[in-house]
């Protein structure tokens, strides 16, 4: 699926909700399939600054895609990268840095968007596409 | 007894809404809410008197040096200092704290030691460690108990003739712990040292002596006090202030001033380069003013019940602990329940109006101590209700549930 299909997906599964604790419950819920990142990567190289929880990223390069994975060590920022990861993983550099990133905004998360946010979502979007900026030239 | 009511109609801030529920505003040890007295003091500077202040003939810049110095002798008067040129304006506790340090570059030598409390705030550890990387000097640590509590018996060894400085808060932002710093003042100038007090946090809470206190210098911001962002005051005796150079260079700050040489304006002036924050002074007068109405005995009092309140609550929460238990402690709660990260309870407390900080409170040393990212931290003032702590934990527990 393209990188905009999987959006809208997330964007429909968030529409169903009325309220914000019922969203705030779904994100925990997604929180808790992330797909985790190796232990040994998790080093302070990998630390994506600016967030008052911590958040590691790794990222690696398979059959020309860029697959992510990650943990944090609060919950509800574990959901927004997990939401992140699964827009933007199994994904080709290019296509990851040419997605916009409206969609945050469509599931009512538009307030973790600030970039003063002490939750670093910026943060995190900024380094998934500077993961795909530096993959992009061993791209076949 | 505090009209507590009544209180509250002072501040319109607490009339609004926050996600749609009212806000239950308790990041007080953050910055505490201003009442209508001090806006209308602001808006009628900037409406009929704005001028820039000792210089001009004219009747507004007159009218506008007379209320600052008045503002001056207000702030001199609540703390019994004995000058009123003891008392700087400064942007804040930071600065006052830069302004000593930077001041000390040049009496402190290679070896001399520096004493500072386990418990600091960032701003009263960098600037010390930057003083130390310039003179050669050590910085030493006066350590804490679990409860958060300073071993006095250790701070007691540190000392020494090589001891020069001592720096510590009165209370704790990040524990609420009231520190005695009659006893650390006393021990210090034992050995011939100057002792420096953040009184930040306790500004709020508790009126400061210097003079019965003795200290060497003391400091608080405004807008812990209901006062205005960006405007402080340091308190540093009259020997010392002679003693320390001029921290800025610049207009206000100078007696005369040739391309050969400069001689420095006389106390408080040598210290307030340029043109200083004129309204915010007037308005941390007013604010003075505005909680001295109320009077600090009654709001001690009325903030220890919400104190003990909020602990008896909170504490019926499953897995919750709180971090900083000193026998003496003002209205701030640092807590975190077993197995979830502050984030989390600071993002869903927002989501229900209610204003906590999360995360390690610029003070990172204490959350090392206790090997925590950081902690949830309620801070009460005068003007909270046991109706909104009951908010707050019921905030707290709905968070825990959704989270664990």
């Amino acid at each position: 699926m393209e990188i905009k299909e999987i959006q809208d997906d997330i964007v429909d599964e968030f529409s169903m909700f009325d309220d914000w604790m019922q969203r705030y419950e779904y994100m925990i819920e997604l929180g808790k399939s992330l797909p985790l990142i190796d232990e040994a990567y998790k080093t302070d190289d990998n630390i994506i600054k600016g967030c008052q929880s911590k958040v590691w990223v790794h990222a690696e390069l398979q059959d020309n895609k860029l697959v992510f994975t990650a943990d944090s060590d609060a919950i509800i920022t574990k959901g927004i990268i997990a939401i992140l990861i699964r827009a933007f993983s199994n994904q080709k550099p290019k296509d990851i840095i040419e997605a916009n990133t409206n969609f945050i905004d469509e599931i009512g998360l538009k307030e973790h968007l600030s970039p003063t946010r002490a939750n670093g979502l910026v943060s995190m979007i900024k380094q998934l596409k500077l993961y795909a900026v530096a993959y992009q030239t061993q791209v076949n | 007894m505090l009209d507590i009511k009544k209180i509250r109609e002072d501040f319109p801030i607490l009339k609004r809404e926050v996600n749609g529920k009212p806000l239950v505003y308790l990041d007080n040890a953050a910055t505490s809410q201003t009442p209508q007295q001090v806006i209308d003091v602001i808006v009628d500077y900037y409406q009929n008197y704005n001028a820039n202040i000792h210089r001009g003939v004219h009747a507004l810049s007159q009218e506008a040096t007379d209320k600052y110095e008045q503002a001056r002798i207000k702030i001199q008067k609540h703390f019994n200092a004995a000058n009123s040129h003891e008392i700087l304006f400064t942007s804040g506790t930071t600065h006052s704290i830069n302004l000593v340090a930077n001041g000390f570059s040049s009496l402190i030598e290679n070896g001399d030691e520096i004493l500072v409390s386990a418990m600091e705030h960032h701003s009263n550890i960098v600037p010390w460690q930057m003083l130390c990387e310039r003179t050669g000097a050590v910085l030493k640590v006066i350590p804490m108990n679990q409860e958060g509590e300073l071993l006095m018996d250790v701070y007691d060894e540190l000392l020494s003739e090589k001891t020069k400085l001592v720096f510590c808060n009165h209370i704790s932002n990040a524990l609420g712990t009231i520190n005695p710093i009659k006893e650390i003042i006393d021990r210090a100038h034992g050995v011939g040292a100057a002792v420096l007090i953040d009184g930040a946090q306790a500004a709020p809470h508790i009126v400061a002596d210097v003079q019965a206190l003795d200290v060497d210098f003391y400091t608080i911001s405004a807008h812990k006090v209901c006062g205005p962002t960006g405007v402080g005051m340091l308190y540093g005796k009259e020997e010392w202030l002679k003693r320390l150079p001029p921290y800025q260079g610049g207009g206000e700050m100078i007696a005369e001033v040739t391309f050969e040489k400069t001689t420095y304006a006389d106390l408080p002036h040598k210290f307030e380069a340029g043109t200083p924050n004129i309204c915010g002074g007037i308005a941390f007068g007013a604010a003075l003013d505005y909680m001295n109405s109320i009077g600090f005995d009654e709001i001690a009092k009325y903030e220890h019940e919400l104190l003990q309140y909020a602990t008896q609550e909170l504490l019926k929460i499953d897995r919750l602990k709180i971090y900083g238990t000193a026998k003496n402690k003002t209205s701030v709660i640092s807590f975190n329940i077993d197995g979830i990260h502050p984030y989390d309870i600071g993002t869903i407390l927002d989501k229900l109006g209610i204003a906590v900080r999360t995360g390690h409170h610029c003070a990172q040393p204490i959350m090392d101590f206790y090997k925590i990212p950081g902690t949830v931290r309620a801070s009460f003032s005068f003007y909270n209700t046991k109706g909104e702590i009951d908010t707050l934990v019921s905030g707290v527990e709905r968070a825990r549930k959704m989270l664990l």
